[in-house]
């Protein structure tokens, strides 16, 4: 026995690849503690995107959708209305939609994918109000130089047609704009990027 | 009796003969500096601080229940219903503010003396960790009475990591476990307050004390008692500026134990919530996701780091960068034993240079955290009348960020080229009074 030689190399390469084995085993057993953490299937139940059918909105009018517990307006602009947006750009806080308040694909003075149809979450910026809806283009008495749009009852706040915040209104930013895609032409599904949707 | 004692004594020395020895060297025959001051309170302070949260913590979780629905009337339940309820809750939410308090004096105690300078390089890293971890336990701690502000809180700090590059949002919602923080958000962070996060606490806290006791402590005078003349009226081997730290510091820690808790009962009977500073007024209304609270803001410990984080601007199409000067911020005091690499190590024979700098890091850290608790933006409109408060609260903020981390910058080139002009350190340590 005593004059066995140790081989140093297989020695190495033994300890080697056992703890080659071994963290490939730790990094297995890691993984479904990491997953535990992600969305379980009630949460993304509930927080599931929403299928809105749009056929039968008229021109002028809002339809609100829950989506993830949010208000989402949806809101089929007139000609009149959309062509008024690019004329109020000096009364706003944000015209161009810089602060990060809407997808990437959502520029534009009338912030949507089809410029007839508004998508906004209908929560006010600055405590979280339900903003109320005044389409007319004529004087409120918030405001008598209205073009329509959305006024805050809670503090005052105003938004135009596409939620942009008016400057001078204790809301910082523009109303949120969610993801959302075109199914069809009467189908709009929010929660789903165009992206995503593919 | 006396008899029974000492052969229980026996019968596990026996068994276990390096316990006694293992105690001696770290608790009563310690030999410590014998000039510490009153700087040197903040470090047992602490400790007396993380007994009291655990402790009461743990009381705490006996009426406490975790669940979005029921964690709030559950607070208030301990507050209203609880047998002396509302002073075990008061012990702990004011034990985090005091916390910090402590421990932002203890490490400013080792800026001054230079504590983190070889050879204490690895004690002032475990504490730094410490702090850290300190911060992540203060921030879910902070979330489980599922205010208003607990969930607004929650939600900003957590969107802190969405705006890292393509991974951000897939983190974002793996950190809350749904898509806004929920139920499942709150019970993760409920089991990393109350065991997970508490145990790494305690075994880092052994870590930094056994660290510590290693090299022995440093001193006002940033004298090594260890490599001076040796032999005290204790023991010939040991330094002769080091005493035995029983009796002589446990009963002057003592001392600063009495203030301190004539302090923390101070508060905690007067004044629970410190005008706001200690429990946000927004957390005593149940948490709304429709409902955001006009100011969010974290709590004043965290302030001086929001503050950073706000006041860097976007990049390139990125938000990415407030997020990373924040975690610089504190990278760089992890860093400091090799950004700072002047012999001497106390203020007291630094040059002026290190002086200035170092009121002037102290100064930033104070005035960004008025600015990350939202005083300059109050103070602005009041003392300047009509002014456009964003720019000129950006224009401050930005100033002293630089200057926060233009200390680290300044403090790098002064060692690294021979600038600073020290005075004689003395060979053994000078007042002990």
């Amino acid at each position: 026995m005593a004059n066995e030689v140790v081989d140093h190399g297989r020695r190495r390469f033994l300890t080697a690849t056992t703890s080659v084995v071994g963290a490939v085993g730790v990094v297995a057993a890691a993984v479904p503690f990491i997953k535990s953490w992600e969305p379980s299937a009630r949460a993304k139940a509930a927080g599931a995107p929403v299928m809105a059918d749009i056929g039968k909105i008229e021109l002028g009018q809002k339809v609100d959708y829950a989506w993830r517990g949010l208000p989402v307006f949806v809101v089929r602009r007139t000609q009149d209305q959309l062509a008024v947006l690019p004329t109020l750009a000096p009364r706003l806080v944000d015209p161009n939609s810089e602060v990060d308040q809407q997808p990437s694909y959502i520029k534009g003075p009338d912030r949507a994918i089809k410029p007839e149809w508004l998508v906004v979450i209908g929560i006010c910026t600055h405590l979280g109000c339900v903003p109320e809806f005044f389409p007319q283009i004529k004087p409120e008495p918030f405001d008598p130089n209205w073009k329509g749009g959305f006024f805050c009852p809670c503090h005052k706040s105003r938004y135009d047609l596409s939620g942009r915040v008016f400057a001078g209104v204790p809301a910082p930013k523009n109303l949120q704009v969610p993801p959302y895609h075109f199914v069809d032409d009467t189908h709009i599904q929010i929660g789903v990027d165009p992206k995503e949707a593919g | 009796m006396a008899n029974v004692f000492t052969r229980m004594g026996d019968w596990v020395n026996e068994r276990a003969p390096n316990m006694m020895p293992a105690y001696r060297k770290h608790m009563t025959e310690y030999y410590a500096p014998k000039n510490f001051n009153l700087w040197y309170y903040f470090g047992s302070l602490a400790l007396l601080v993380l007994v009291n949260q655990i402790v009461t913590g743990i009381f705490l979780t006996m009426n406490y229940k975790t669940s979005a629905a029921e964690a709030f009337a559950s607070v208030e339940y301990i507050m209203r219903d609880v047998e002396w309820g509302w002073l075990i809750r008061y012990m702990h939410s004011t034990g985090a503010s005091l916390f910090f308090v402590v421990v932002f004096l203890h490490m400013f105690r080792g800026l001054m003396y230079g504590s983190y300078k070889k050879p204490r390089e690895l004690v002032w890293l475990l504490g730094m960790l410490i702090f850290l971890v300190l911060m992540a336990e203060a921030f879910m701690g902070y979330v489980l009475p599922w205010g208003n502000m607990s969930f607004w809180g929650a939600k900003v700090i957590i969107s802190l990591f969405g705006t890292i590059p393509v991974i951000g949002g897939t983190l974002v919602e793996w950190i809350m476990g749904d898509y806004l923080p929920a139920d499942a958000t709150l019970n993760r962070f409920f089991a990393l307050h109350v065991i997970a996060l508490p145990l790494v606490l305690l075994l880092l806290v052994v870590l930094h004390i056994a660290a510590l006791h290693e090299v022995g402590s440093n001193n006002p005078d940033g004298v090594e008692i260890k490599k001076g003349p040796k032999g005290n009226r204790w023991d010939a081997l040991k330094p002769a500026d080091g005493i035995p730290f029983h009796p002589y510091y446990t009963v002057k820690d003592l001392v600063g134990v009495g203030f301190f808790l004539l302090i923390a009962a101070f508060i905690i009977f007067f004044a629970p919530t410190m005008g706001g500073w200690f429990l946000e007024h927004d957390n005593f209304i149940p948490a709304n996701n429709l409902a955001t609270p006009a100011h969010i803001k974290p709590v004043w410990y965290f302030t001086p780091f929001y503050a950073i984080l706000r006041m860097i601007p976007s990049f390139l199409g990125q938000a990415f960068w407030g997020v990373l000067a924040m975690f610089g911020a504190i990278a760089l005091l992890f860093a400091l034993p090799w950004i700072d690499v002047g012999k001497v190590k106390s203020i007291r024979y630094r040059g002026t240079g290190y002086k200035v700098g170092l009121g002037l890091f102290v100064l930033s850290f104070i005035l960004l955290g008025a600015v990350g608790a939202g005083v300059t933006a109050e103070v602005i409109p009041e003392w300047f009348g009509d002014v456009d408060v964003t720019f000129w609260e950006n224009l401050f903020g930005r100033f002293w960020t630089l200057v926060y981390f233009g200390y680290f910058v300044f403090l790098w080139l002064y060692t690294r080229l021979g600038w600073e002009t020290t005075k004689p350190v003395p060979e053994r340590v000078t007042t002990h009074d």
